[in-house]
């Protein structure tokens, strides 16, 4: 057998993250250091630079505002999709074009950048552990993940350095490392309950083959909202017992957050505990015991919610709940003994779990990374694509070309023409989802349909919508009458274009070699180039609202600030830098007033009010 | 559905007849891998779905042996096996795999099937009608204005719970509509596999088979008409 390049295994978890490799025909996962195997999801901007995991974690209460965790609950999103859990995120989020932005400290970070600082971590860790260069690997997502949210993870792949040759659904991930493991044949549920998603398969594993028969989901349900839960309920008890209101003071805000997951994990063997939280000002501290059964009302709502994407599941795979053979519990959450109750009340039999549930998916990576490289040849994962695919028709209308749970890869065709003589493009809107109306399902991309300028309905142009086994789209396009490809510009509705990914990776590469404090400098430079910008532009269109000693300080500040851009020293620069903006304070308000008074000029009262 | 869009109508075995292996170019018999360099090569599109199950084309099918070969084609074209492989190869492996999921799933349902036949064997038959016929049409109109009713009237009042326990009875009335034409279709796959098998060319025969083919468009479409009925009927009251 030719020694082919390793290909490693990641779980990349809301929580937490874990690699693996395959060693001598069995997963195994690969321990850091500290003898850890999981890294926790969090990513942190310290003075030092970005750090990640377990050192990250501390920054979590210590500068809240500057360390990111869950992001994976972003990834492929728009900020008008997370607008209602905003206020538990201590960081700040924007918008841009589509895609939502982290800021730390003076840049914005992407999601899939955020998300390849954590798969560094674990491409070192494997790296450090093997010995060797790792540049190719298997990435696990949740089934449910749409077409957006599974580009961007393959995207965060790309950023990190790291080829990602296949996209795998955790609980079809999970169900490879038990098939492994018991070399079952029959039917089986994966129940995987995560920290920020929840996911249902149902397989049939026979002579090796593991054939997804059905999945179904929720892509925003998991252990953090059980601990939002719990968090609220200590929030509002600080509120009325103690006056003080958290919700401003971030560091406190993730102390109450991280209490309340500590509390809700000791609750899995426990049947009371104590929590104990430090007030801010020295205002003492609050302290409750909480016991399982007031958690278990707490969150049964959520667990609840669950169950009806299982019951969709099974109906989808023509299954009662008496022919599965086998449930597999994975995901974190699947510890509560709440959920393993509704689970076997639901199933009427108990749950495997076996293998810890924190490692069985990157496990089952491991075993798919070892199938890609011909390792593993004895078993095949046959998995669905989740949501249906479809394009936009007449009347804001989705018509579905791939429905969901369709064995992938899949390929559909359609034909488009023109309605209108010499028409030299057709518009096509991509949409996933199981809505009848456009607007309730979500937009992937669109393109615009090259069409040479011929008599209404002669053009005939055979588009091909094709979900390759990654669960992602490609679409090309040909014309039937020359036969001709025609190669498509897909713009997507939620992602990163191929440009900003491509600077995204040279950036990665860039900051990899420079020391934190060169990076700085450079940062530091273009953030003063770019006030230095502004400045002279307000000058020029502002000057002769401000008093001439204004005028005078601005322009001292702005040489001291060329000066000290062209010199190596960040912190200087910095403090140019705010010293211009206080003295281009008047001229910014005078300004704005300008603008408002011109605005307003010409209106009517009630038009302004 | 998209099995519609996949393949045109005409003459499939003729597309059968494969030419030159597009690697080495040498003149192909092996099924799916050239003889002589063992490339996998593409499977057409139009490709009879029958033939590539390697089953005969009939409406009654051995499930075993359909899921058999499903799982043994889907370990020779599967791109999990051409990761080392050439961008040709894999191009070709990921066609195959979509063209053989849409395959299998075409005929492991027996309605999906026996349109799909339906398609196949066209020829005499194209030209039935697949506008409901005018007595299940006023129904569907009826019908659609109780359900109307209901939607606007209070669900708690007497009337709202009158027309619901009529709806009830009309889903019901469906649903055996339904059943009854699932078993209908059942006896005229049989009949029509048995004529098939028997392989007769006579006039009469001829005439026999258009009839079944015929039968068997108009309940398949007037199925659809029902299960669509039925479906939205229990959105409205479930």
């Amino acid at each position: 057998m030719t020694a082919m390049a390793r290909i490693i295994g990641i779980d990349l978890g809301t929580t937490n993250s874990l690699v693996a490799y395959m060693k001598d025909g069995k997963p195994c996962v690969i321990p850091g250091r500290a003898g850890r195997a999981m890294v926790p999801s969090v990513v942190a901007m310290t003075d030092n630079g970005l750090i990640v995991g377990d050192s990250a974690k501390e920054h979590l209460t210590r500068s809240p505002e500057r360390t990111v965790y869950s992001v994976k609950r972003f990834m492929g999103k728009s900020l008008a999709d997370v607008q209602n859990e905003l206020a538990y995120f201590p960081y700040a989020l924007t918008e841009q074009g589509g895609v939502i932005r982290i800021k730390l400290g003076e840049k914005t970070y992407s999601p899939p950048q955020i998300s390849a600082m954590i798969l560094k971590e674990l491409k070192q860790r494997a790296e450090a552990h093997l010995g060797e260069s790792i540049t190719k690997a298997v990435i696990t997502v949740p089934a449910y993940f749409n077409d957006s949210q599974r580009q961007a993870t393959k995207d965060a792949g790309l950023i990190a350095g790291l080829e990602v040759l296949r996209i795998i659904n955790e609980p079809t991930a999970a169900s490879l490392a038990y098939g492994l493991q018991d070399k079952t044949q029959g039917t089986i549920a994966v129940y995987d309950f995560g920290g920020g998603t929840f996911d249902i398969s149902i397989l049939k594993l026979k002579n090796g083959i593991f054939e997804v028969l059905a999945t179904n989901g929720d892509t925003h349900l998991g252990g953090d909202d059980l601990d939002r839960r719990i968090a609220d309920l200590f929030l509002s008890e600080i509120q009325t017992g103690h006056h003080i209101d958290l919700t401003a003071s971030p560091d406190h805000m993730q102390a109450v957050r991280l209490e309340a997951e500590r509390a809700k994990i000791r609750l899995s063997d426990e049947l009371n505990t104590q929590i104990e939280v430090e007030l801010p000002d020295g205002k003492g501290r609050y302290s409750r015991e909480l016991t399982r059964d007031q958690l278990e009302s707490m969150v049964m709502e959520i667990i609840e919610r669950t169950l009806a994407p299982c019951r969709l599941a099974l109906k989808d795979a023509e299954l009662t709940t008496a022919q599965i053979d086998e449930i597999v519990l994975v995901g974190g959450s699947t510890r509560m003994p709440l959920v393993r109750q509704r689970v076997q009340e639901l199933f009427g039999k108990q749950p495997h779990c076996n293998l810890n549930p924190d490692e069985v998916v990157a496990l089952g990576a491991a075993v798919q990374a070892d199938i890609l490289s011909g390792g593993t040849t004895d078993m095949l994962l046959l998995d669905v694509t989740p949501l249906s695919l479809g394009i936009e028709t007449m009347g804001g209308v989705m018509s579905s070309l791939i429905r969901r749970n369709t064995t992938i890869p899949a390929s559909a065709k359609e034909l488009f023409t023109t309605y209108v003589d010499g028409q030299t493009g057709v518009d096509i809107h991509i949409l996933q989802g199981e809505r009848e109306l456009v607007k309730d399902n979500r937009s992937l991309a669109r393109f615009r349909l090259k069409v040479p300028p011929l008599p209404a309905g002669v053009p005939r142009i055979e588009v091909t919508f094709l979900i390759d086994a990654n669960g992602i789209l490609n679409v090309t396009a040909a014309d039937m009458r020359t036969g001709q490809r025609q190669s498509i510009d897909v713009k997507p509705s939620y992602g990163l274009s191929d440009n900003e990914v491509e600077r995204m990776i040279e950036d990665s590469f860039k900051f990899a070699q420079e020391d934190v404090t060169a990076r700085k400098l450079i940062e530091a430079r273009l953030d003063a180039e770019a006030l230095i910008v502004t400045t002279e532009k307000s000058l020029a269109e502002g000057g002769r609202l401000v008093a001439e000693d204004v005028l005078a300080s601005i322009r001292a500040a702005l040489s001291a600030l060329t000066s000290a851009k062209d010199g190596h020293d960040p912190k200087a620069i910095r403090a140019r830098m705010a010293d211009l903006e206080l003295a281009a304070k008047p001229l910014s308000v005078a300004l704005l007033d300008d603008s408002l008074k011109r605005t307003l000029q010409g209106k009517t009262v009630t038009e302004i009010m | 559905m998209d099995h519609h869009h996949a393949h045109s109508t005409g003459s499939r075995d003729l597309r059968m007849a494969r030419s030159m292996c597009w690697h080495c170019q040498s003149e192909m018999a092996g099924e799916y891998f050239c003889e002589r360099c063992v490339k996998v090569q593409p499977v057409s599109k139009d490709t009879d779905y029958f033939i590539c199950f390697g089953l005969p084309r009939r409406l009654t099918i051995d499930q075993n042996k359909l899921e058999a070969k499903f799982y043994e084609l889907s370990r020779a074209f599967h791109p999990d096996f051409y990761q080392n492989k050439s961008d040709a190869e894999q191009a070709i492996s990921l066609g195959n795999s979509a063209t053989l999921n849409t395959a299998y799933r075409t005929l492991r349902d027996p309605i999906q099937r026996a349109e799909y036949l339906l398609d196949l064997e066209a020829g005499s038959v194209k030209e039935i009608r697949t506008s409901p016929p005018s007595d299940l049409f006023e129904e569907i109109l009826e019908l659609q204005e109780t359900v109307e009713a209901y939607r606007a009237s209070d669900r708690d009042s007497e009337t709202g719970r009158e027309i619901l326990a009529q709806l009830v009875a009309e889903r019901q009335a469906l649903d055996q509509r339904k059943q009854d034409m699932e078993h209908q279709l059942e006896q005229l796959f049989t009949d029509w596999d048995t004529l098939q098998d028997r392989g007769d060319a006579t006039s009469q025969a001829r005439a026999e088979r258009d009839r079944l083919l015929k039968q068997m468009r108009e309940i398949l479409s007037n199925r659809t008409y029902v299960k669509n009925i039925v479906n939205d009927l229990a959105e409205t009251i479930e």
